[in-house]
């Protein structure tokens, strides 16, 4: 560990690289953690398989190149397919727990993250896959600090989509239904809001999002039937840390853990970077406990 | 009187006991019907394994197609066929294990092949070791399968810790026999790619080489960027990656993307990965782990030659042969040679031939050691060169020099 430090002193680009990188990897966080925040605060589930979704959109983005769509033209496609797809895992699963205790909801999530899974190997094979862009490599500061272009427009995608999902939710009509159902669905459902619908919107519109980051984890690493956990693990983190109504703090919540998750496995060894996310997930509630205790105090 | 009687009683049944409920069972009648003999064969035919688990089994049928169209095998006077019994292990060592015993148990089978992967052959040795049943396995390279001290245990691959020391071989030959390189290790923490690690260290220690960076990747690796940026500082001479099929692809893919310069690099599991149809350009010069190749010069008297099985396995099944169906392969044909030398299909017999084999085959000498490694097979290097895998390593098998050093990214 020291050694490493010490690199990073010898060195001191390698820490602006680390973390330009880390922004990257946290925007494709933040992009598949949008999608938990609303799912979670619109019809209070926790979904497990939110990694699957992003390995279906994976999937599709690749056998959409396959069938000769430009590699970034798959990021729409994987979005539609997803939504779509999202849309009728609402009608055969999501719809019956939605009212139901968050342990029914954690159950059959879970289950359908092994059914996706599975359904996946099935469909697309065990191997590992990935998506060729053909794009190249941008050099910034004499070199020091090289990104891969296509973890640029990963991070260009997650902004774009951040902003654009915040206008969506504040002036288009679902938008606001989708508001007023997270803040009372029985008030909302008094006032002519089908709720229902706005629920299987709601989880269709997760899909999305998830094929989107699917599509740009295809382009940017690996693809296999088994990649979901560390998405569901990160998008989980990124919304218990952001909290679920604000979309701002989610893009800053992704990229802020993206960065220090790879400083952690510069620093720690690779072998600690999961238990250094963990580590720091319970440091940031523990604090933020003590915050909102000293502000319960004040108001007392 | 009574009480002699009662420890004559107590000793009978002890002495039964240990003769017919713990010790294994040295006899056992072999599942033969019309004969044809059954070989038993638990496999990934589903789940996470299922593209090795189909490669397994591909070698395993062609072997007894083979075998079966050459007249079978001649014990006690009379020609046998062979055939398999397949269950599919969904890729879960639990269900491998319940599936051996079943096979045992219920089915009657008293020879078995192995299943696919380290962690499935570790949860099945114990049980065919309890019920004295040989198994023969080829998937399964773990060095601390042969650790246990199991007797009914075979196995015709090279074990882990050979996997890339050939790497560290040919890095040694590039400068003053190794004195002073220096060495990369990104190696996923399981137990598969820490063995292959050991191999590499223990190598590297002898030829006096400096580990510069050991990191252990995460199982459910996505990203190598921060071990990368390591290796972008420090320069090593050699870079070693073991991390199954993805280690693989994202290594080749971030050390492109990245612009990242490496002398050498060597990886396990290329060809799982596909690097070549994936990554084009961005593969060449990479060095790949085998435990066959199609290239090598050995032959025997059922395939004909590597090249020949090779050519047969394309014919048959439309691709060419990944070294998982040749070592399967091979593993029958272990069985075969066994029955016939052993002249019975009496278990013990079999197992007692098992482990005095010395059998030439299309895919390398077999010869087991005392804890049923194959000792008598090298593993073999491919560099890719020009979108093809050549054998570079060892030098007696080679088809094309080893290229070093990796041209820089700018110029190529």
């Amino acid at each position: 560990m020291l050694e490493n430090l010490q690199l990073l002193f010898d060195y001191p680009f390698l820490g602006g690289d680390l973390i330009a990188n880390g922004l990257m990897i946290g925007a494709i966080f933040a992009l598949a953690a949008f999608g938990m925040a609303l799912v979670w605060g619109v019809l209070g589930i926790i979904n497990i398989a939110q990694g699957e979704l992003v390995m279906l959109g994976g999937f599709v983005a690749i056998t959409a190149a396959q069938l000769g769509v430009p590699a970034l033209a798959t990021i729409p496609v994987a979005a539609a397919v997803l939504f779509i797809i999202g849309w009728g895992l609402y009608r055969i699963v999501i719809f019956r727990v939605v009212d139901r205790d968050l342990f029914v909801s954690l159950l059959a999530t879970f289950g359908l993250s092994i059914v996706l899974q599975q359904l996946s190997n099935e469909v697309f094979g065990a191997d590992v896959q990935t998506l060729e862009t053909g794009l190249g490599t941008l050099f910034l500061f004499d070199g020091q600090i090289v990104l891969p272009e296509i973890k640029l427009v990963a991070c260009g995608t997650a902004m774009i989509v951040g902003i654009a999902l915040w206008i969506f939710l504040k002036r288009a009509r679902l938008g606001q239904a989708i508001r007023a159902t997270s803040q009372n669905a029985r008030a909302a459902r008094i006032l002519g809001i089908d709720t229902d619908r706005v629920y299987a919107a709601t989880f269709a519109l997760n899909a999305a999002l998830c094929g989107a980051a699917g599509s740009l984890v295809a382009m940017a690493w690996t693809i296999h039937p088994y990649i979901g956990l560390p998405y569901t693990v990160r998008s989980f983190l990124v919304v218990v840390v952001a909290g679920i109504g604000n979309i701002a703090a989610v893009i800053f919540a992704g990229l802020g853990l993206g960065a220090m998750e790879n400083l952690a496995g510069f620093i720690l060894g690779s072998e600690y970077q999961i238990a250094f996310v963990f580590v720091l997930m319970v440091v940031i509630l523990v604090v933020r406990n003590l915050l909102l205790r000293r502000k319960r105090d004040y108001l007392k | 009187m009574l009480q002699v009687n009662t420890w004559i009683v107590r000793g009978s049944f002890a002495l039964c006991m240990v003769l017919f409920g713990f010790a294994p069972q040295q006899v056992a009648l072999a599942k033969v019907e019309n004969d044809t003999v059954y070989l038993g064969a638990a496999i990934s035919l589903t789940g996470k394994y299922s593209t090795n688990g189909a490669h397994t089994q591909r070698g395993y049928d062609l072997a007894i197609e083979q075998i079966n169209a050459a007249g079978g095998v001649s014990v006690d006077g009379k020609s046998y066929q062979l055939a398999i019994q397949y269950y599919d292990d969904e890729s879960t060592p639990a269900r491998g294990a319940q599936l051996a015993e079943r096979l045992i148990q219920q089915d009657g089978v008293t020879f078995i092949l192995g299943p696919y992967s380290s962690g499935l052959t570790r949860a099945m040795a114990p049980i065919v070791e309890k019920y004295g049943i040989p198994m023969v396995e080829a998937n399964g390279a773990s060095i601390s399968l042969f650790q246990e001290g199991y007797k009914y245990l075979f196995a015709v691959l090279s074990t882990t810790e050979q996997y890339l020391q050939g790497a560290v071989a040919l890095a040694a030959e590039t400068a003053d026999d190794g004195e002073g390189l220096r060495i990369a290790l990104a190696m996923e923490n399981d137990p598969f790619s820490q063995d292959v690690r050991t191999g590499v260290i223990s190598d590297a220690e002898r030829y006096g080489m400096t580990v510069v960076i050991d990191d252990k990747l995460p199982p459910e690796l996505n990203d190598m960027s921060a071990t990368l940026a390591k290796v972008r500082a420090l320069r090593p001479d050699l870079l070693v990656v073991s991390g199954h099929a993805k280690g693989a692809a994202l290594a080749i893919r971030q050390l492109a993307d990245g612009r990242i310069n490496v002398p050498m690099l060597a990886l396990t599991h290329c060809d799982a990965a596909q690097i070549i149809e994936k990554f084009g350009e961005k593969a060449e010069y990479a060095l790949c782990a085998s435990q066959w190749a199609p290239e090598l010069t050995y032959s025997d008297e059922l395939f004909g030659s590597a090249r020949d099985f090779a050519t047969l396995f394309e014919a048959t099944y439309d691709y060419a042969p990944p070294y998982q169906s040749a070592e399967s392969a091979a593993a029958v044909m272990v069985f075969a040679d066994a029955f016939e030398r052993a002249d019975t299909f009496e278990t013990g017999a079999v197992r007692d031939a098992l482990a005095a084999t010395d059998l030439s085959t299309f895919y390398g000498q077999i010869d087991f050691d005392d804890a049923g490694r194959n000792i008598a097979k090298p593993m073999v290097l491919y560099q890719v060169q020009e979108g093809e895998f050549r054998v570079v390593y060892p030098a007696e098998f080679a088809e094309a020099p080893f290229l070093h050093p990796t041209p820089r990214w700018s110029d190529r």
